[in-house]
């Protein structure tokens, strides 16, 4: 008892940066917890991701069988079930991904675990982990304790922590798949790749983004004016995109792009950490939010709390003044 | 096809102060304006866009307070055809696991081929019931779906991954899917949908209705609990721009410019 498992997550012939950014979480806890940190990879042909989880875990638990040479959440949850259920770990981590929330979910409930999805933090209080996660998109955060007994499952969010170099020489050890067949009722058929549009945003120097706060869509013009005097190139966060203002390919995020502009000026953003995750590596960050709570502004350098319709239009005729 | 679609009433804190209530356990609602959550609105245009293509008939399933009616009814009025409003505040609300078991506990004793809910609650993010409520129910999921093709007995479905990036999967029927947003435009409900509305049933349900005890989907049973809430320190290193809107423009375009930001 004691150990924390974490589900190594890769695709496509990549390691996902989640792994690491959880077996760093974990290495901080698995010691006050008494345990060991325990990479859990399942994958065909993946000798060398087994190596770099090492770097950074006490033990890599690897299965390399050609039946998991795509991910699929009803065949990792057969193996996960018979991997928990034989090493008894304390804790379960899966990343609040695309891959993580197709997973956990369906695993809490078939074992019976204590589960809390998106934690971003983990304390360890009384003798036991307890996740912190937030509502109202980062406006509240929340305290959880696990009532019931262990193993306990926590989803955990991307982005929430530095990745340091690997310290750690952990010993890989491969295990048989328990599943030795595949599975009918659902199958991964192909990828769909990206859609390519007429401006790449990850190569825009300055951006200006727009989010729910610009209503609708007659709103836009306003936003083009502002672009076209500074030279920018126009993206936007999800609620942009599904809106249709936008095409899908200009959405900054986790499903979207990550950008990294000189400047990123970002109007009617709350910043969902879905967003922020996008698009927090830019050199300079103006945000325009009406919304003094907005978790947008704490990646801001320069913060505008105000109406961005008196704001904005202003803002524009003063650049195209100064800029002649 | 018989397709239900699991709706949620959210409030819309976007640019609303959230506070704590005193229990330190909830917040202050009285102030917030309530709607359908978008990923569910999704959810429901999907369903009835499914219908229209295949027949069948479209059930909403929604845990909530007699407040839901309004975007219950919303539903029903864009071409749902009933609903089953579970009324109970014995459900823990706060674990996305009762949820998933209460509405599987409504779902389960009628016949199904297809279950949608939307894949993330403005609320509280958790993205858990969809695929807890698949499980309960015993069937296969996809989650964070965004291109539904009904074939026979099976259906196609992509996913969204990260960066753009989407994967095709199949799934044997009955299944459940959760909905992403922008898989679809969500129609308005027209004039005739929303007299129509009033008319369609809506039946109002406690958990003992549906086969349930309340050790199974009270606070009590659940495997988690909520400690605190609170509000958390907002660290901004930002430089705050102070003045009339006019102002806070006009120095901003100055420092965006002189300062070479550009």
């Amino acid at each position: 008892m004691g150990d924390i498992f974490v589900l190594a997550e890769h695709r496509q012939g990549e390691l996902r940066d989640i792994s690491l950014e959880m077996l760093t979480k974990a290495s901080e806890l698995a010691p006050k917890m008494g345990g060991e940190t325990v990479a859990v990879l399942i994958g065909s042909g993946v000798d060398s991701f087994a190596e770099k989880l090492a770097g950074y875990c006490e033990k890599v638990l690897y299965i390399d069988d050609p039946l998991f040479a795509d991910y699929n959440s009803e065949k990792y949850q057969r193996v996960l079930v018979e991997l928990i259920n034989g090493y008894k770990p304390e804790l379960v981590m899966i990343g609040h991904t695309t891959q993580g929330v197709d997973l956990a979910p369906a695993l809490a409930v078939e074992m019976k675990m204590p589960f809390v999805s998106d934690v971003f933090e983990i304390e360890h209080v009384d003798g036991k982990p307890q996740p912190v996660r937030q509502y109202y998109q980062g406006k509240v955060n929340a305290n959880f304790v696990f009532k019931g007994e262990a193993p306990y499952l926590i989803t955990f969010r991307e982005a929430s922590l530095e990745v340091p170099d690997a310290s750690k020489q952990g010993k890989v050890e491969k295990i048989e798949s328990p599943l030795k067949e595949d599975i009918e009722y659902r199958r991964f058929i192909e990828y769909v790749e990206a859609e390519v549009g007429d401006v790449d945003i990850t190569q825009s120097e300055i951006l200006v983004a727009v989010g729910r706060g610009v209503r609708e869509e007659k709103n836009m013009a306003m936003i083009e004016d502002l672009a076209k005097a500074i030279n920018a190139d126009i993206c936007g966060s999800r609620a942009a995109t599904d809106a249709g203002w936008l095409p899908h390919d200009r959405q900054v995020g986790t499903s979207g792009k990550t950008v990294k502009p000189k400047l990123y000026i970002a109007i009617g953003i709350s910043g969902a950490f879905q967003h922020l995750a996008g698009m927090k590596s830019a050199k300079t960050i103006v945000a325009i939010n009406k919304d003094p709570d907005a978790p947008i502004f704490t990646v801001a350098d320069f913060a505008i709390v105000d109406d961005l319709f008196k704001v904005v239009p202003k803002m524009t005729e003063k650049l195209k003044e100064l800029r002649g | 096809m018989n397709i239900f679609v699991c709706i949620k009433r959210v409030p819309d804190t976007s640019e609303a102060e959230v506070k704590v209530d005193a229990s330190g356990k909830g917040v202050d609602s009285s102030k917030f304006s309530f709607d359908i959550n978008d990923a569910d609105n999704y959810a429901v245009e999907e369903a009835v866009l499914i219908k229209e293509a295949k027949g069948g008939t479209v059930k909403v399933v929604c845990a909530g307070p007699q407040d839901a009616d309004v975007m219950i009814r919303m539903a029903l009025a864009k071409g749902c055809d009933s609903a089953i409003r579970i009324d109970d505040p014995r459900v823990n609300v706060l674990d996305p696991l009762k949820v998933a078991k209460t509405l599987a506990a409504a779902i389960k004793s009628q016949e199904f081929d297809l279950v949608l809910t939307g894949c993330m609650a403005n609320d509280d993010g958790a993205m858990a019931v969809g695929v807890a409520l698949a499980e309960e129910l015993g069937v296969p999921h996809a989650a964070m779906v965004k291109k539904v093709e009904v074939e026979d007995g099976k259906i196609r479905v992509q996913r969204e991954l990260e960066g753009g990036i989407s994967e095709v999967v199949e799934l044997t029927l009955p299944a459940v899917i959760t909905i992403q947003t922008g898989i679809n435009e969500p129609r308005y409900a027209p004039i005739r949908g929303i007299r129509q509305a009033q008319k369609k049933e809506l039946k109002v349900l406690k958990i003992e209705d549906l086969g349930l005890d309340e050790n199974e989907v009270n606070e009590a049973s659940s495997l988690i609990e909520l400690q605190k809430l609170y509000i958390p320190e907002v660290v901004s290193h930002a430089e705050i721009i102070e003045g009339e809107p006019e102002e806070k423009a006009e120095i901003m375009a100055t420092k965006l410019v002189k300062g070479g930001l550009l």
